[in-house]
């Protein structure tokens, strides 16, 4: 076992960009293509972000309702769900499983629509920084880390009590 | 003073919230930016404040306005401030905005070390988590490695779950950038993938699943231990992350691949989570797995009910795995065409770009056929969309791949109106020229149809290719003047220069054929009339602003204005006009021009002359250019050669064709001799007989009128030395008068074809090179080529009206059975019947013809169908039940076979025996013998005494082996064959033939 660890170290290379992310971003986008909420778990310089973003959105829009959630964009892949008039987009890398994504994607929803109780667009825009919250309660560093509702409503539920005392 | 202070913190009270720069930002659509940068200057303002609480306003909302793709980076010291708040909800919006706007090359992140350590050793656990998130976005290496020490503090000691948890996570970020800290590390590391709490766990989890995507090799000693969680853990994220850690593992360790498939197939059969089961199956295609069939064929199970799962997403997901299998199992695959066929018509179009890849890759000479005819169904309702485009070029890449390898039907392939033919194509397919013949001119005639849609995209090619057939085999031409007529129409002149050289340069050999036609006739004005039909058309490509079109025509003009004058003075120019384009052409190999050495002191870039002084010698003597020309100027240069230049080499070629001892010409035999009906019927096919006769149940058999019948038959087949199949039908009239006779069909197979591949011809001067491992002159080069395949069974059945009434609107209908169905015209459904294009008058008898596709000849079919129709005086409905019977004798041909040939497919050993005897058997050796033979097609190898071996061959290209011993009246048969269904059904049939005597 030491052995192995020992090697570790001078074999592992690392990338200057971190391409190995798992999931790549997380955007929330309404049908007018206006971003409701993006996290980027691999820096994207913001110059690119918007242009990204539009083309993201304009993949997903121009599909249909009975086409399937997932699409092959450039070297990556693009997960999407459709709520009401907002579209949830996440960009994984080609080795992630998409239904696990897709699964996430609805969890992540649903967390919402718990803490804001029916979760609209407005809910999100108006409280950016408590989904954000949510978010990284769930994903952290492009990684899957909580799917318990209740753990992950858990900081957050505390952080208004603290608001209100 | 002191009020204006106060007063400015009213007015801060009433500052803009994130909530009210929403929805302002809502408000003015119509000029929203102008109204952000006034937001901006306020925020600019309220930074400049004093006040903790209005600076994380202000971060809040810049964090907005960055997500909206505004730059923020000017305000980062501002964020810095906000972050070393000491009130949580101050210092979450500072995180926030960090881990959002920060990046590397941000300056100030220096000044935030110390911070940062102090939040993480912070005895409030939310201060720690909020540092965490924040750190895992903008870490970079010189915080880790100021860091690094901190954090695993907290993996070790950490007493709150939740912060061991991110601590774990924020590892491999800290790794990333700085790497030294992974050896130290590594043993935490690795106890928390023990840890009581499942979040630790699948933290430790991804954590070192990462790493071990990078290196597998350093963490194959954590198998066990990663075995022991995927068998306990039930939290599918968590097993989807060990299941990808082991598609990582086992190409390392094959072991590994063993001990995982019982885990990974429970898995599959349990799980209701689409995903883990995705993932199973994933691994297990990705896998070391491949010795287990088994568990493949349990994931095409499994992905095919995905496939037909009604969710979008399934499907999509099963079609992508499938074509991974694909890759290392295509015959479990192609076991599901069916569904994947039916993906094609699925409302999503990924959906069908994934079907239309996965039909790709299933394509075998079984399936090419229908697979290509269900793509060309859907082209047709695709009109005009970009799948369109993707499914013709699907069409094309299929047919053509590796080299037309999969095409065992040039006929079908011809027909089919996308497949480009290149004219190298067509020459190879020598075969099946006649019929590619009938078909070109078809298509032809038909043009006008085509040009508008074609020339857009780009499908007119087909016509450069098909005139250019049309003319060089215009011998085969039904009728020549019709085809000429339509290559000289005005419309032509709307296609491509190109394609209207090769027009008018064909138009001219056609002309040749048609004169030699016409001058046999003792009226020359026919002759004449044509000459003034090129007359009178060409001036149109005279006029081509096409330098290539303009030039031939008018040099073919002046050749026919020539000819007209010599027609008008009686005499036959006819012979010399085919001269001009006699000799035949052979393809040329791709590597031919690379062959030619390049003759000293050739520069092609020079200028060798004046152009226009070549092109005015060919005006003045036209026939010089075909004929007389020398055979050294005809070294090609291009490598698409043009047609007059193939026209000079004919000349030089028929030489060296007879100079050369291994040039071999186009096999003879494989030319067949065609019927003069049109179309489709036109593909040449043998004759096979069916000899057990169709029985209608029920009805009464006049043994008469079947004597009778079988003796005109008889006759009939001596005379055209063809056996024919027989059959015995008989109709019914609704009023139980007996009227019909047993009308006789005859069956007709395609043949498995021939096709001699002519070698590609060499220029003279080749030279032989290593590079090519081919000899082009080598006469084993030729192959002969079996094709297997659905086949096309034409049966004709003759009708004829025994009764006193008029018969009409007959429809004729089979209930297709797996195996064999009946040809319907497109569009209609499997159950519609065929209308008998005739009627039927008392005692009229008339022959219909019906295709049917017959997928496996090696078990007999029995076809049940009606035949419905209206007796006219009573305007009755009636109806008539037959069998068609497909019998398996029906699809072997009489192949002599000599002894020493028999006795050696004998030893060969690939051959499985299969015996009968027969009992009562009470006619002579020789009868005997020839029942066989005449019923069952075989040919007698060799008779000794009351022995004799037979054989025969199916179309397919089995060899059927017997061996006959006759004692008393008992038979033995030895038989034996390379396939051993059909034997047996073979076996059964010549039972039953003896049985009935």
């Amino acid at each position: 076992m030491v052995s192995g660890v020992n090697s570790v170290v001078p074999v592992l290379c690392f990338r200057a960009a971190a391409d190995q992310r798992m999931i790549k971003f997380v955007l929330m986008v309404n049908r007018q293509g206006q971003t409701r909420l993006s996290r980027y778990y691999q820096p994207v310089e913001l110059s690119r972000r918007a242009a990204l973003e539009a083309d993201v959105v304009r993949c997903c829009l121009t599909r249909k309702k009975d086409q399937c959630s997932f699409v092959e964009y450039k070297d990556f892949k693009l997960v999407y769900r459709q709520y009401a008039a907002l579209y949830i987009v996440v960009g994984v890398t080609d080795t992630e499983n998409e239904l696990s994504i897709y699964e996430l994607v609805h969890n992540f929803v649903e967390v919402l629509d718990k803490y804001f109780s029916r979760v609209s667009e407005l809910d999100i825009m108006f409280n950016l920084d408590r989904v954000h919250i949510i978010l990284d309660e769930m994903i952290q560093n492009g990684h899957i880390v909580e799917t318990n509702k209740s753990r992950i409503l858990a900081p957050l539920t505390a952080l208004d009590k603290m608001a209100d005392g | 003073m002191a009020l204006k202070i106060v007063k400015g913190s009213i007015d801060r009270m009433f500052d803009k919230n994130l909530q009210d720069l929403v929805r302002g930002i809502r408000n003015h659509k119509e000029d929203e930016a102008k109204y952000i940068s006034t937001c901006i200057d306020e925020i600019k303002q309220e930074l400049k404040q004093d006040n903790i609480a209005v600076k994380a306003n202000a971060v809040c909302k810049l964090t907005y306005l960055q997500m909206l793709g505004y730059d923020v980076s000017w305000a980062a010291f501002n964020i810095v401030e906000v972050m070393s708040s000491s009130k949580f909800t101050y210092k979450r919006i500072g995180y926030l905005a960090a881990s959002q706007c920060f990046h590397e090359s941000t300056d100030v992140i220096m000044l935030t070390t110390n911070q940062i350590r102090k939040d993480l050793s912070s005895p409030n656990q939310y201060d720690t988590g909020v540092a965490l998130t924040g750190l895992s976005c903008f870490v970079t290496p010189d915080l880790a490695r100021d860091l690094a020490n901190d954090i695993m503090t907290l993996v070790s000691h950490g007493d709150c779950v939740k912060r061991k948890r991110c601590s774990v996570l924020i590892m491999y970020k800290v790794f990333l950038k700085y790497p030294e800290s992974l050896r130290p590390a590594f043993p935490r590391l690795k106890e928390k993938l023990e840890d009581p709490d499942p979040g630790v766990q699948s933290a430790a989890v991804n954590v070192i699943c990462e790493l071990a995507r990078r290196n597998p090799k350093n963490y194959l000693s954590l198998a066990p231990l990663f075995f022991k969680l995927m068998t306990s853990s039930t939290n599918n994220w968590v097993l989807i992350k060990i299941i990808k850690l082991f598609g990582a593992l086992t190409p390392l360790e094959p072991r590994l691949g063993k001990k995982l498939i019982e885990p990974l197939t429970n898995l599959i059969h349990s799980t209701s989570a689409m995903s883990l089961l995705y993932e199973c199956v994933n691994t297990v295609i990705a896998g070391q797995y491949c010795s287990s069939v088994g568990s493949v064929v349990l994931c095409v199970q499994k992905l095919r009910i995905l496939i037909e799962d009604s969710d979008q997403n399934l499907k999509y997901l099963g079609l992508l795995a499938m074509s991974k299998i694909l890759k290392t199992h295509p015959k479990s695959v192609q076991s599901h065409k069916d569904l994947i066929l039916q993906c094609l018509d699925d409302k999503d179009e990924s959906i069908r770009l994934r079907a239309l890849d996965l039909l790709y890759g299933m394509v075998s000479k079984k399936n090419l056929m229908e697979i290509v005819k269900k793509l060309m169904l859907h082209v047709d309702k695709a009109e005009g969309t970009t799948y369109r485009d993707e499914l013709l070029t699907k069409i094309i890449d299929i047919c053509s791949q590796s080299n037309y390898q999969y095409i065992t039907n040039f006929e079908w392939s011809v027909s089919q109106p996308v497949t480009p033919h290149p004219p190298g194509i067509s020459v190879s397919w020598w075969t099946i020229r006649v019929f590619a013949v009938a078909q070109m001119a078809t298509l032809l005639d038909n043009a006008h149809l085509l040009t508008g849609s074609m020339q857009r995209n780009g499908i007119c090619e087909v016509l450069y290719a098909a005139a250019w057939i049309c003319g060089e085999f215009s011998e085969h031409l039904e009728n020549p003047l019709q085809t000429l007529e339509a290559m000289l129409r005005p419309k032509v002149a709307t296609l491509p220069g190109h394609i209207q050289a090769v027009y008018v340069q064909n138009a001219a050999k056609l002309f040749a054929t048609v004169l030699k036609s016409q001058e046999g006739n003792t009226d020359s004005t026919t002759a004449q009339e044509t000459s003034q039909l090129m007359i009178d058309r060409l001036p149109l490509f005279v006029q081509s602003a096409n330098l290539e079109v303009q030039e031939r025509a008018s040099c073919i003009l002046q050749l026919v204005k020539y000819i007209q004058k010599l027609q008008q003075k009686d005499v036959e120019v006819a012979e010399e006009v085919i001269a001009l384009f006699a000799g035949e052409l052979n393809p040329v190999a791709p590597k031919a021009q690379k062959k030619v050495p390049v003759p000293e002191g050739l520069d092609l870039d020079a200028w060798i002359n004046e152009p226009p002084s070549e092109s005015e010698s060919e005006d003045e003597q036209p026939k010089a250019i075909f004929a007389k020309e020398e055979p050294k100027h005809s070294r090609p240069r291009h490598t698409e050669v043009d047609e007059k230049e193939l026209a000079r080499r004919r000349e030089a070629r028929k030489q060296e064709q007879a100079n050369n001892p291994f040039y071999i010409k186009a096999s003879p035999s494989s030319q067949k001799v065609y019927q003069d009906a049109p179309g489709v019927e036109h593909i040449p096919v043998v004759q096979i007989d069916l000899s057990v006769p169709l029985k209608v149940p029920g009805l009464p058999m006049s043994d008469q009128y079947v004597k009778l019948e079988e003796e005109r038959r008889q006759k009939e087949r001596a005379e055209k030395k063809k056996k024919e199949k027989k059959k015995r039908k008989e109709k019914r009239s609704g009023r139980g008068k007996k009227h019909d006779s047993g009308p006789e069909s005859e069956e007709d197979i395609t043949p498995a074809h021939m096709v001699d591949i002519v070698t590609e011809e060499m220029p003279e001067n080749a030279l032989p090179s290593d590079d090519d491992d081919k000899d082009p002159n080598d006469p084993h080069k030729i192959l002969s080529l079996h094709f297997f395949g659905p086949f096309q069974v034409v049966v004709s059945v003759i009708f004829e009206n025994k009764c006193d009434s008029f018969l009409k609107s007959m429809e004729f209908n089979v209930l297709d059975s797996l195996n064999s169905k009946l040809q319907r015209p497109e569009g209609s459904g499997p159950h519609d019947g065929l209308t008998v294009p005739f009627q039927l008058p008392p005692g009229v008898s008339n022959e219909a013809r019906f295709v049917f596709t017959v997928q496996s000849i090696v078990m007999p079919q029995k076809l049940k169908g009606t035949l419905t129709f209206i007796v006219k005086d009573s305007s009755t409905h009636e109806k008539l039940d037959f069998k068609l019977h497909f019998t398996c004798t029906s699809y072997l041909i009489t192949t002599p076979c000599y002894s020493d040939a028999f006795a050696k497919l004998l030893e060969s050993g690939d051959l499985k025996g299969s015996s009968v005897r027969l009992e009562g058997v009470n006619m002579p050796f020789h009868h005997l013998l020839a029942r066989i033979c005449f019923h069952h097609h075989f040919s007698v190898v060799e008779r000794i005494d009351s022995c004799a071996s037979m054989y025969s061959r199916s179309i397919q290209g089995h060899h059927v082996c017997l061996l006959v011993k006759t004692s008393g009246q008992t038979v033995s048969i030895d038989a034996k064959c390379d396939e051993p269904t059909l034997l047996g059904n073979v076996l059964d049939e010549i039972k039953q033939t003896f049985s009935q005597c």
